[in-house]
């Protein structure tokens, strides 16, 4: 299994990094709160931890740390617009279930 | 599925516990709102694609809690139509009084006996600007929640360099009507200068260029590690691309012999003149036609280069502020490492081309001049809510005019200068004129002049409950605070007693840059006259205040220690004094309380000896000693 990117979500994190001006990577992760068990991370990544495991994807690279990745493997990244907003969807196959708004979810 | 952005590392938040911030260029002529998203700043489109939302709110009726409206292009395209009911430019109306407001003012303003505040009469009832503002920021409020897909915490709104106490708390009193939390006000060059400092990441000298619908600003910033220091900000809130489409309309009016034109053709009209200018800026020739009823068209042609024969005396008067500022800096041209351009009129090529010629610089174009003090808003809104990690933003800005309060006299004694950078709190120890004083009266005043008749009133409040104490002795200490917003607060402390008191400053209304400016040239011109009117009035007062004493001491000692002779020359002296103190000869005054001086000097010590006698009573020569 792996983490990918869909062309838009490469196209948008290459642009966001770029006018960031560093960082070199995208970490996805998960962290345990929200109103369904837990919620994403999405972030700039200026380092690479020792655990990370690191994905290539349409010249992204995405980290996650291992524990993380338990529940997101297989995840492909998506960028999307509804109505006026834009932003990074999870296209996670681990979800059993989420909450009505989407950001967190349980496996 | 909701859509999620990227954050920095670290700075994940929650689901549902986004802290979504926004930038709000709240301008004269048109409005922007702008955020963050995944670190990239950008203004935020409505549905139709379109960026700026024209400042125009058009009245239809009441409803249970507010206004029926239509905003932005809609109420522009029915301005025409329903001229009197749609309202413009509310943003040069912002905290001014009615005296400030007349020209090209198209609007019935009225004030009413509850407040001063002036309202512009519609079909809705009598609105004021601050409410036209709230249904702007309501729209923009509502167009960036549905964008970043859930409620705002809060927003940092842009506001000219020049905007006084009172137009600031207007554009804050609007924001609570939007139901928006202000998390900061910043000057709009400021603004600018995040946009721009953060990009390109220079230092030096920086001069924001701000030619606006309404506004005018110029702003010398100096950009040293990411840290921005106003040094100084000049401008004229009575200038912008507004009066630049004024003067073509006026013209245009003219070539088509239009007299008197009513307010929907004078809507026409400056309309085409709008369009002209934006024409004019890509091409070297425009066609007019204007529809002047009953079958009539006029037409005409305007080239580029009439049009900049008309506009020119406009950007050369942009140019004095320019040199005051860098004055102000006390900086030379040559210290000036970029010009940043905002605001749409410094998309006129004369305009880029006059000013850089001013500064002998290329003026910087980069970010679109519309665009760029909502996109820094939206930076230093970021930073507020607490969305960075890092590289946190120190932002200041100065005070306009200097504040003080007067003293004995009529004086003015300044607590916080002119260019001052803010937030700043001062503090100054004054003391009581009178014996027994239990009450003073703080007057707080704005301006560069020595007397309180040539500053500004700002406010004025009372400190009671001073204990009796001789004149002089009591210590009241007034500290003068103003906030990152700009808002004046001031308070006034006994120190012996504790006793406190204290006041935010709201004016009635502020202001404007014409009298900023004028209050400033007079300070200059006015410069020698003042000192010298300062220096009669401190002798004056030193005069009163010898008379004060000399009273005091005559009823307390007077019939124990003189002779009714000594005691009648005293008198004499006193009366003598009191006279010449109402004079304006500072040296006169001078001379005679010398006079005066030696002329009690016996008397002073004839007071002194007898209160060391009373206070040496009954002690032993080793008490004294050891007291020593």
């Amino acid at each position: 299994m792996a983490i990918t990117l869909t062309d838009a979500a490469a196209e948008h994190v290459t642009q966001f990094i770029e006018n960031r001006g560093k960082g070199e990577a995208l970490r996805l992760g998960v962290k345990t709160n929200g109103c369904s068990g837990m919620g994403y991370v999405l972030e700039f990544a200026d380092s690479i931890e020792e655990d990370d495991q690191v994905f290539d994807d349409k010249g992204v690279k995405i980290i996650v740390d291992p524990k993380s990745l338990l529940y997101i493997d297989g995840t492909e990244l998506d960028y999307g617009r509804e109505g006026l907003n834009e932003g990074f969807k999870f296209n996670n196959p681990n979800v059993k279930d989420a909450c009505g708004c989407g950001e967190s979810f349980n496996v | 599925m909701a859509l999620l952005q990227i954050s920095e590392p670290g700075q994940s938040t929650a689901p549902h516990q986004h802290k979504l911030a926004v930038g709000i260029d709240l301008g004269t002529t048109n409005s922007l709102v702008a955020s963050l998203k995944s670190g990239l700043a950008q203004t935020i489109a409505d549905e139709n694609g379109d960026h700026l939302l024209p400042s125009v709110v058009q009245f239809l009726g009441k409803t249970d809690d507010g206004y029926h409206t239509h905003i932005g292009f809609e109420a522009q395209n029915n301005a025409i139509s329903d001229p009197l009911n749609t309202i413009s430019s509310a943003k040069r109306y912002m905290g001014r009084g009615l005296d400030d407001i007349k020209k090209h003012s198209l609007y019935k303003f009225v004030t009413d006996e509850n407040s001063v505040v002036p309202r512009i009469q519609t079909i809705a009832g009598n609105v004021s600007a601050i409410e036209v503002s709230a249904e702007i920021l309501k729209k923009l409020k509502q167009r960036a929640e549905e964008a970043l897909g859930d409620e705002l915490t809060g927003a940092v709104i842009t506001v000219p360099a020049y905007f006084d106490d009172a137009q600031r708390q207007a554009t804050k009193d609007a924001a609570k009507l939007a139901n928006l939390k202000v998390l900061r006000l910043i000057n709009e060059p400021t603004a600018a200068a995040v946009a721009y400092g953060l990009d390109t990441g220079s230092e030096g000298n920086h001069v924001i260029y701000d030619l606006g619908g309404g506004t005018f600003d110029i702003s010398i910033l100096k950009l040293t590690k990411g840290v921005f220091e106003v040094l100084s900000t000049a401008g004229d809130s009575a200038l912008g691309g507004d009066d630049l489409d004024h003067v073509i309309t006026d013209w245009m009016l003219a070539e088509a012999n239009i007299i008197d034109p009513n307010a929907s053709l004078l809507r026409t009209v400056l309309d085409a003149a709008r369009q002209a200018k934006e024409t004019l800026s890509q091409q070297d020739m425009t066609e007019l036609s204007i529809d002047l009823g009953e079958g009539k068209l006029w037409q005409g042609e305007l080239s580029l280069e009439k049009f900049e024969q008309l506009i020119k005396p406009l950007i050369r008067k942009t140019l004095i502020p320019c040199r005051r500022a860098l004055r102000d800096a006390n900086l030379e041209i040559e210290d000036i490492q970029d010009i940043v351009m905002v605001g749409g009129s410094t998309r006129v090529p004369l305009v880029r081309q006059m000013v850089g010629e001013f500064f002998d610089t290329e003026p910087l174009v980069d970010i679109d001049p519309d665009k760029v003090v909502a996109i820094g808003a939206a930076r230093q809104a970021d930073v507020l809510v607490g969305n960075k990690s890092d590289e946190d933003m120190l932002l200041l800005d100065v005070t306009p005019l200097s504040l003080g309060l007067e003293t004995m006299g009529g004086l003015a004694e300044k607590v916080i200068h002119r260019n001052t950078t803010i937030p700043v709190a001062r503090a100054q120890e004054f003391t009581t004129f009178k014996d027994g004083q239990t009450a003073m009266a703080i007057h707080v005043v704005q301006g560069e002049r020595e007397l309180i008749s040539d500053c500004r009133s700002l406010a004025r409040f009372e400190l009671r409950g001073i204990p009796p104490m001789v004149a002089g002795a009591a210590r009241i200490r007034v500290t003068f605070q103003i906030d990152a917003d700009g808002l004046l607060s001031v308070s006034a402390r006994e120190e012996t007693s504790g006793v406190e008191s204290k006041i935010q400053v709201k004016p009635s209304y502020g202001l404007s840059d014409g009298e900023i400016e004028s209050m400033l040239k007079e300070s200059f011109s006015h410069a020698q006259d003042d000192i010298d009117a300062r220096k009669l009035r401190e002798e004056q007062v030193e005069a009163k205040r010898v008379v004060e004493a000399l009273l005091a001491a005559l009823e307390e000692d007077g019939k124990t220690l003189l002779s009714a002779k000594e005691q009648s020359i005293i008198y004499q002296e006193i009366s003598e004094l009191s006279q010449f103190a109402e004079g304006s000869d500072r040296r006169a005054i001078k001379l005679k309380i010398e006079h005066v001086d030696k002329a009690t000097s016996d008397f002073a010590q004839r007071r002194m000896d007898a209160s060391i006698n009373l206070a040496l009573a009954g002690k032993k020569v080793d008490d004294i000693g050891s007291d020593s």
